[in-house]
């Protein structure tokens, strides 16, 4: 086996029932416990690589291979990508008018543990495990009753994204601008719960367009996603590079 | 003697109370005609008033027809190719428990009834299970006496409570009401009959099962509910049938009568066999229910959650006639494949400070269609009389249609109508957002539609409405690709 958590190979793709190719021949291994940041202009492609990762149906792979865990990856549906481990923290997470918060993560949880083998937690074991992670992200019981998503604004909505990336405990967690929206405190808080799941046995992949998320998460390489495919890679002077300097330098590459 | 599981060879076989129970019948021919109506009348050895009842229900039924104002379209019925009565046989009339035909009782154990056992645990809810056209054991009954309430078949109260049933019967909805309760109230063969008396607060929830088992058979339940001064009963009504390729008919009636300060719940899982997903087979469901708050304070709330029949015909309405009294109507309501429905309530507002709330979800998928069609009267005395109603209707994929049909007839300046009404779609999003977190498609549309009707759901009682989750999404299986 190898000690790659993720493989993309050459990777094409674009929207279902459209022509237009948004990545084109795009590359990256990440192995277990690494920190990888992708940053890129606005509409490069990088929120669509992580939906087609995900499996969104919006998207359709044209050529090109990804493996995760040693696994195919295109022939797993969305729910078992996600119950292998892939998470995805989204930049705009979507609202279910009519589902509480509080019952969409215990039916989230149980899906899961049911893919695994595991018995599904009851009430009083998941209230238990809940009111930990709350506590943990400043999330209010309040906000649990809630219904998920309505009405959140920006920042709880990332917060509560963050949440459930502690509960799940995924393999691969892919943050989408997860830093977007957030105040000073709750972008401390995020990357806390983040650093506190990350361990050498599993892996991240930022979304960002800042330095600040990547400060207190340091990534082991940094990425420039341009035109579809990663135009240059380095380490955290990358980033500090293209903070001060922009993109100008790398896009005419 | 075993059961027979009917297997379908199609998909969309999910429905899961499809097997027929394998029993003995005593079964009337086919055809319907006054020597029917008497034999009926006959085997359940009824009074004379009551066989001119329904000589009189049959005779003014013949001068009628079929109404065809609402939304749906099937094949003509033909009443002369159904059956009008079969009961299963029992060798002597049971008395208890002990002596009802085993077969059946496996049948209700395999619908979730443990009759028995429910007898034994001696539980929360008292069962009365009517099966094709003959109540077949009414438990808890002793409990229930012991404070004067009344919980038996129709039959059986026609014979022992008479007067009742002869100053009831029928004072709700009169035969000449509409064309399938005219039907009914000629070839009615069974249902439940509920009596709680003054100042009594019913200790158990009353339930009761419906089942249509014998091949084209027609099904008629009457079931009359009376609730004195002061009093208090919930009722719970389920219902399944086998899965057949032929359509079969159940046409009800239920009569509700609350009286000063007394309240009714009357809650109702329907899920009668929708057809298969072609559209083959299933249940016409033609149903009046309708319920006289008399009294001053009365209150009555009506709560079904359909997911079942291949037609529903069904408003279940409120006629507020004493003072300060009040209805409401809470409806979930699901088709899919090319189930049909046109199903709402009326809210009839007579007397002062009359309130009723509607609460409808309709949930539409596949190639089905599904009409909310609602009435709000309110006349001329009628004070301050105030309707809240709110239709909700949910699309799963773009091959389904819904239709809402809110008709407001205010003949009194000082009323408070308000009506609100919207329509959503489940969206990809929403889907991708459930799946991204381990829910398969099916388990996400379940989960949303359930948050959609959540505010229905949780009228129901605790047990039911665990059961009434679990059948939506049933329901909707193979409703997202
Ligand atoms: N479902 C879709 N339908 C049509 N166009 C789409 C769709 N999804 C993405 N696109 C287009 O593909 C391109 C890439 O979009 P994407 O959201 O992946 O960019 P991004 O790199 O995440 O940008 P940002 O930094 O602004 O978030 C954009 O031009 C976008 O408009
Ligand atoms: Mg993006």
């Amino acid at each position: 086996m190898s000690d790659f958590l993720l493989q993309i190979k050459n990777l094409h793709a674009g929207i279902t029932d459209d022509k237009k190719e948004i990545i084109k021949g795009l590359s990256l291994d990440i192995k277990a416990g690494e920190v990888h940041a992708i940053m890129g202009p606005n509409g490069a492609g990088k929120s669509t690589l992580s939906y087609v990762l995900t499996g969104k149906s919006d998207y359709e792979v044209t050529a090109g291979d990804i493996i995760f865990n040693g696994k195919n990856l295109l022939e797993l549906s969305p729910s078992e990508r996600a119950s292998e481990g892939l998470f995805l923290s989204m930049q705009y997470p979507v609202a279910i008018p009519g589902v509480t918060t509080n019952v969409f993560l215990k039916h989230a949880i149980n899906a899961q543990r049911k893919y695994k083998g595991l018995p599904e937690l009851d009430a009083a074991e998941f209230l238990k495990l809940i009111r930990g992670a709350a506590k943990e992200f400043d999330v209010s019981s309040e906000m649990l009753k809630r219904e998920i998503n309505v009405g959140f604004s920006g920042g709880e909505k990332k917060r509560l994204e963050i949440l459930q990336l502690s509960l799940l405990q995924p393999s691969l967690a892919i943050l989408d601008e997860a830093d977007s929206g957030l105040d000073i405190d709750a972008l401390r808080t995020v990357a806390e719960g983040v650093n506190k799941w990350h361990n050498q046995n599993n892996s991240l992949l930022i979304i960002t367009h800042h330095l600040d998320l990547l400060n207190y998460i340091r990534p082991d390489f940094v990425h420039i996603y341009a035109d579809g495919h990663i135009v240059k890679s380095g380490s955290m002077e990358l980033a500090e590079d293209l903070e001060a300097n922009g993109y100008r330098n790398y896009l005419e590459e | 003697m075993a059961e027979k599981p009917q297997i379908a060879d199609y998909g969309g076989d999910k429905y899961k109370y499809g097997f027929v129970t394998d029993i003995k019948s005593d079964t009337a021919p086919c055809g319907l005609n006054e020597d029917i109506i008497r034999l009926i009348s006959a085997k359940k050895n009824e009074p004379q008033w009551l066989l001119e009842r329904r000589l009189k229900a049959y005779r003014h039924w013949l001068t009628m027809s079929e109404p065809h104002w609402a939304k749906l379209k099937y094949d003509e019925i033909d009443f002369q190719a159904l059956r009008y009565y079969s009961a299963p046989v029992q060798k002597v009339k049971p008395k208890s428990l002990e002596e009802v035909d085993k077969n059946l009782l496996d049948t209700y154990n395999k619908l979730g009834i443990p009759l028995k056992e429910q007898e034994a645990l001696a539980g929360v809810v008292a069962v009365d299970a009517v099966f094709d056209s003959v109540s077949v054991a009414t438990t808890y009954r002793a409990k229930l006496a012991e404070q004067g309430i009344i919980f038996c078949s129709i039959s059986e109260a026609v014979q022992n409570h008479p007067d009742l049933v002869q100053k009831y019967l029928g004072s709700v909805v009169p035969y000449t009401d509409n064309f399938y309760a005219c039907l009914n109230s000629a070839v009615f063969t069974d249902g439940s009959f509920v009596y709680i008396p003054k100042g009594v607060k019913s200790p158990l929830e009353l339930s009761t099962y419906f089942r249509i088992n014998a091949k084209n058979t027609g099904q008629f339940e009457r079931t009359l509910i009376v609730a004195e001064d002061d009093s208090y009963v919930s009722y719970l009504e389920g219902c399944t049938a086998p899965q057949r390729d032929e359509n079969q008919l159940h046409a009800a009636i239920v009569e509700i009568v609350v009286m000063n300060n007394a309240e009714v719940k009357y809650s109702t899982v329907q899920n009668w066999y929708p057809g298969d997903k072609d559209g083959k087979g299933g249940v016409y469901n033609f149903v009046t229910k309708r319920a006289a708050c008399r009294g001053n304070n009365a209150k009555i709330s009506w709560t079904q959650v359909e997911t079942g029949s291949a037609v529903t015909w069904k408003y279940p309405s409120c006629v507020l006639q004493g003072d300060n009294s009040v209805g409401e109507f809470y409806s979930v309501a699901i088709t899919n494949n090319k189930q049909q429905a046109d199903t709402g309530t009326k809210m009839i507002h007579i007397g002062k400070n009359t309130r009723s709330k509607i609460i409808s979800k309709g949930i539409s998928a596949g190639f089905s269609n599904q009409t909310y069609r609602g009435l709000v009267d309110v006349a001329p005395n009628a004070d301050k009389a105030r309707n809240y109603s709110q239709c909700d209707s949910l699309l799963i994929g773009s091959t389904c249609g819904s239709h809402t049909v809110p008709y407001i007839r205010n003949r009194n300046k000082s009323a408070v109508l308000e009506h609100e009404a919207t329509t959503s779609k489940i969206s990809e999003e929403q889907l991708f957002y459930c799946m991204q977190r381990g829910l398969n498609a099916e388990e996400a549309v379940g989960l949303i539609v359930n948050g959609f009707c959540k505010e229905v759901m949780q009228k129901l009682p605790m047990e039911f409405a665990i059961e009434a989750a679990k059948l939506i999404n049933i329901s909707l299986e193979g409703s997202v690709g």
